[in-house]
């Protein structure tokens, strides 16, 4: 360090001593972050691995089984429930979700008084996401018994309330889900903001309608956002627990109907201890969240465009 | 529809008309905008408005609001339902908030940090490996990391809720900080490695000041995110000295399927659960807008 002389040409060994000095102070910056990577995701990750190859209960030593547990998994008629529950959770509310985001977003965009109170409001159930609070609400408002059934009573229609009702339970939950669309209408409202105006003003020279100007110009411009939201709202909506859990009391009842694939994991994982099952459950909705994400990325590059600057 | 009313008065070329139009076009929005968010803003109405009526009043209209006979029943009856006062649960869960956020700004701004401003091997390596956790399902952990816990002898303690915070987990953060740092202009480095700053101090004095916006960001986000948190408390937590309110509100609904239905208490406490993410939005509004706009979390 105190020699600084700079006569000297640098040797190559102090330059590499010095290299390393600055990579042990990045990895002392590191240390926090990389101990967890290791012991919390990379090592977890490999025992869940190992976990669903073997018969385990938590109390006991896991024992090999190989694929049983895999093998299992086609013939168990919750799971099948649960993963076509979630296919339609996700598949019909991810979508109803990001249109209503953005037609939201462009009539709020489209110039209004008091734009800050409206996008509040709508953004308000995004916050609650979540919470138990706002699932115990969704119970009393479809539930039995709950407003919807007690009005559908008064004009006289025999309602046994949706939430009871195994064929309408899971919209319901559906319903849940897209009314939290304030935070895709956010990042909508955002990239709108980017649009430069002199695009609409060449549009309209050429004659060009509102609506042909949204879809010639707004919506292809808007592909790599609706792209952004579309992945990140499936990982989470693959992902979600806490309405399917408050909803049904845990069982994903009624018959099974709001049985969400991490609800039937917490099942057998917390409820049954089978932590082996539930570890090979874990992978197969890695692997199938993996799958979806790559599947829309594969079709990203003829739907979502990127500029030709 | 829009469209052919806009193409008429294009054709017709009466200024005054498609003025005319234009006006009522703005009414209609403004009428449509508000009406939606009032559909919106509903449930929530509804179930603030219920909490304060008599439980034989709250399903028989959907008037939202309060009428005679209405008062904080709901609130005194509900505050004690489960034998240990509310004000536990809310302590429990803000302690558990405070520690998060404490844990998520010293691990992400670290690790970003590095990430930003330093060089060393395998930076880019990490960096991947360090957005690749960002996509993983949290799912996949549960079970192994339960049974690390369970090994420390950590379950039944507020401690596996907490740990991972301060081992940076949280990986969005860490992004989101290093997209601020890097933002930052190098100049300041080098003036302050004149001055004789090592990294350390560069670290402390000079960028994280700087990066307030996005430390801020974490804070909030973190703290929305652990107080809804549901699943992390039902796995760890089992003694109801230890609840956070999520978990209280969830035992008040099984308590409440067994016998007597307390709905005025159930609503009134599910209200009073949403009022801190409600003043950490109304205090924080913008911050939280700009940092859904960024960086496309909740």
């Amino acid at each position: 360090m105190a020699d600084l002389s700079l006569t000297k040409p640098v040797a190559p060994h102090r330059l590499s001593r010095r290299r390393r000095s600055s990579d042990r102070a990045a990895y002392a910056f590191l240390a926090p972050w990389m101990t967890g990577f290791v012991f919390l995701t990379i090592g977890p990750m490999i025992a869940s691995l190992y976990l669903s190859f073997t018969d385990y209960h938590l109390l006991t030593r896991p024992h090999w089984i190989g694929l049983e547990n895999y093998l299992k998994l086609g013939d168990d008629n919750r799971y099948r429930s649960a993963v076509a529950v979630t296919l339609k959770y996700v598949f019909i509310g991810v979508p109803v979700k990001l249109a209503f985001a953005l037609l939201v977003a462009i009539v709020l965009r489209s110039g209004v008084r008091a734009l800050a109170v409206y996008r509040a409001a709508y953004y308000v159930p995004s916050l609650f996401g979540g919470s138990v609070a706002v699932a115990i609400l969704w119970r009393q408002l479809f539930g039995q018994p709950g407003l919807i059934q007690q009005a559908l009573a008064l004009i006289h229609v025999d309602s046994q309330g949706w939430l009871t009702n195994p064929s309408t339970a899971l919209s319901t939950l559906i319903i849940l889900e897209v009314w939290q669309f304030g935070s895709p209408m956010i990042i909508f409202l955002a990239a709108l903001r980017q649009i430069p105006h002199d695009l609409y003003e060449a549009a309209a020279v050429d004659g060009a309608v509102r609506l042909r100007a949204f879809w010639h110009i707004t919506l292809p411009v808007l592909t790599p956002i609706i792209f952004f939201n579309l992945v990140l709202q499936m990982i989470g909506s693959f992902q979600a627990f806490t309405p399917s859990f408050v909803v049904s009391g845990g069982s994903g009842g009624p018959v099974d109907s709001t049985l969400f694939y991490t609800l039937y994991l917490y099942i057998e994982g917390f409820g049954r201890l089978q932590m082996g099952y539930a570890s090979a459950m874990a992978w197969v909705l890695l692997l199938g969240i993996a799958a979806v994400t790559g599947g829309i990325f594969l079709t990203s590059r003829y739907w979502v465009y990127y500029g030709d600057s | 529809m829009v469209a052919t009313a806009a193409n008429v008065s294009r054709v017709a070329g009466i200024h005054e008309r498609s003025n005319r139009a234009a006006m009522s076009r703005g009414v209609t929005r403004s009428l449509l905008l508000a009406a939606g968010g009032l559909i919106m803003l509903y449930p929530l109405i509804w179930m603030v408005g219920s909490s304060f009526k008599p439980a034989s009043e709250i399903f028989t209209t959907g008037n939202p609001f309060p009428g005679a006979g209405s008062g904080l029943s709901g609130y005194v009856d509900g505050w004690n339902s489960l034998g240990i006062g509310f004000w536990r649960f809310f302590l429990n869960s803000f302690v558990i908030c405070t520690l998060c956020i404490l844990g998520n700004l010293i691990s992400c701004s670290l690790a970003a940090y590095a990430f930003a401003r330093m060089n060393f091997r395998l930076r880019r390596l990490m960096f991947a490996l360090m957005l690749g956790t960002m996509m993983l399902p949290y799912h996949v952990l549960i079970v192994p990391q339960f049974i690390l816990f369970r090994y420390l002898h950590m379950v039944n303690t507020i401690l596996p809720l907490v740990i991972p915070k301060f081992l940076g987990v949280d990986s969005f953060f860490i992004f989101l900080m290093v997209q601020f740092m890097r933002a930052l202009p190098r100049e300041l480095d080098d003036a302050a490695k004149i001055d004789g700053c090592g990294h350390w101090r560069l670290y402390l004095r000079i960028v994280l000041p700087l990066c307030k916006p996005a430390l801020a960001t974490t804070a909030i986000f973190t703290f929305i995110f652990t107080y809804n948190d549901f699943l992390g408390p039902l796995i760890y937590l089992s003694d109801p000295s230890q609840f956070t309110v999520s978990l209280a509100l969830r035992s008040f609904v099984d308590t409440g399927v067994s016998g007597t239905s307390n709905y005025t208490g159930l609503l009134a406490m599910s209200t009073l659960s949403l009022l801190p993410v409600i003043g950490f939005f109304i205090a924080f509004q913008k911050l939280l807008v700009e940092g859904i706009a960024t960086t496309g979390i909740r």
